[in-house]
């Protein structure tokens, strides 16, 4: 059987999955609780958090204070809510619309 | 007696595996147009090879060690702008598909496995190879949409013409040489016809016919074109004539700031343009901070934008926040920003659609 290994093709690598869930960050942005796979990475995770508390402090500072943030990409909608300093975020992969 | 040399087709393959290099490689250099085909078996390798010469398509895989179709896609689409994009992947997931789609690949196909299939798939890479001979209206804004549609209707075509103008978007469908039906909005016929031909400027893209459309205008294109010039005129006679409700056209004032006019919309507090990083070009009507709200909105679009490229979840097409004291949407067009502020009795579907029609107006 070991012969024929030779032939087999290698595991072939794997695409990152866009999730579909929520997570909550405190104030610095480290993770509380998440719905999200574990396969999702924690570098993205920590992206998205900082991102999001980054948009709403200098809202803040540019004094339009913003309770809830909807960030539109192509393929995924992030909705972020202000939650003590911290935040709740929640992310949905777009589908294809058809027209 | 001068000899015209056809153009022939520069087309990059990427994947992993080098037998199915082979068996493509093997299989389009017999397409009609005889394209010469170029293999590569990592991302870096085929962006090697698109920075070394001009090819007119690259068909890549999805699944590939160290750096994955989507991100080879995500720098080709910033770095190649004009090369044609195409995925063939045995992943068949319509998450990857969007993805893909939003990014901007003009063509996302399963491997073929049966006769049928290969015959499709070999079809679809013609006519990509072939559609920027016929149409190479992707990406020009020189041209305005009345030249293209002629060029469109004098070739006899049959396509879709798909007219993007900030968030709006706007089909006309050709069949034939003749529009046969045109769409925008919750417009239709000719009325949407004549409406995307107001938009001054715009991104152009030709899609596949779609012969089964039913056909809603019976006018011949050139009586739509002069008829929609006429009303165009009349239009811009009228300019100055405020929208419903402003408080500017009830008392027959002239704006003060170019913004003024975008500021007329129902429940605008104030809007802001801005080109990040640059803050001699912030422009803002209603505000007292200017400065401090371009930075918000400079700042806060670039760490988004950061994150749709790590991400790779194409565009960011916009942005809105909810606040107690007010709303306010953030747009983007070319390097500029767009910022508005809403009353906060402004419902999330009100600051959208609201937004929608400013930035229309905003890019024209």
């Amino acid at each position: 059987m070991g012969l024929l290994n030779i032939f087999a093709k290698p595991a072939e690598p794997s695409l990152m999955r866009l999730p579909s869930g929520s997570f909550t960050v405190d104030p610095t942005g480290r993770l509380i609780t998440s719905t999200l796979p574990q396969a999702f990475a924690a570098g993205h995770v920590a992206e998205m958090a900082q991102a999001v508390l980054s948009a709403f402090r200098l809202a803040q500072e540019a004094q339009v204070p913003l309770t809830e943030i909807t960030v539109n990409f192509s393929a995924l909608k992030l909705t972020a809510r202000e939650l003590r300093g911290g935040a709740i975020i929640f992310l949905s992969p777009s589908a294809l619309k058809q027209k | 007696m001068i000899v015209v040399m056809p153009v022939r087709h520069k087309l990059l393959i990427l994947d992993d595996d080098q037998d199915v290099l082979e068996l493509y490689r093997e299989m389009l250099a017999h397409l009609p147009s005889q394209p010469d085909v170029h293999t590569a078996t990592s991302g870096a390798r085929a962006i090697a090879l698109l920075e070394s010469e001009p090819f007119t398509l690259l068909l890549s895989d999805l699944k590939m060690p160290k750096m994955d179709g989507l991100q080879v896609l995500a720098i080709v689409r910033r770095k190649f702008p004009q090369l044609r994009t195409a995925v063939m992947t045995s992943v068949a997931d319509e998450q990857f598909r969007a993805r893909a789609y939003a990014m901007g690949v003009d063509l996302f196909v399963e491997k073929p496995s049966t006769g049928k299939e290969i015959i499709f798939f070999l079809d679809c890479i013609e006519s990509l190879l072939g559609r920027e001979v016929a149409g190479g209206f992707r990406g020009v804004q020189s041209k305005s949409l009345v030249d293209i549609i002629q060029l469109e209707c004098l070739s006899q075509s049959s396509s879709v013409l798909k007219i993007t103008n900030g968030l709006l978007e706007g089909k006309i469908w050709i069949q034939n040489g003749e529009a046969i039906d045109a769409a925008v909005e919750d417009l239709a016929g000719e009325a949407a016809f004549q409406k995307i031909l107001s938009w001054k400027t715009g991104n152009f893209e030709i899609l596949a016919a779609e012969p089964a459309r039913k056909r809603t205008i019976f006018n011949s294109y050139q009586g739509l074109l002069l008829e929609t010039a006429q009303a165009l005129d009349e239009a811009q006679a009228a300019e100055g004539e405020a929208l419903p409700g402003s408080e500017a056209a009830a008392e027959g004032k002239e704006p003060a700031s170019s913004l003024a006019a975008l500021a007329r919309f129902h429940g605008v507090e104030f809007v802001l343009a801005s080109r990040p990083g640059e803050k001699e070009k912030v422009d803002s009507w209603g505000l007292e901070n200017p400065d401090q709200v371009a930075n918000f909105v400079g700042q806060t679009l670039a760490g988004f934008r950061a994150l749709s490229e790590r991400l790779q979840v194409g565009q960011l097409s916009g942005l809105e926040g909810m606040g107690l004291q007010r709303h306010l949407a953030i747009a983007s067009h070319e390097e500029a920003a767009l910022c508005a502020g809403f009353r906060r009795s402004l419902t999330r579907n009100q600051v959208q659609e609201t937004m929608k029609r400013i930035v229309a107006k905003w890019v024209s």
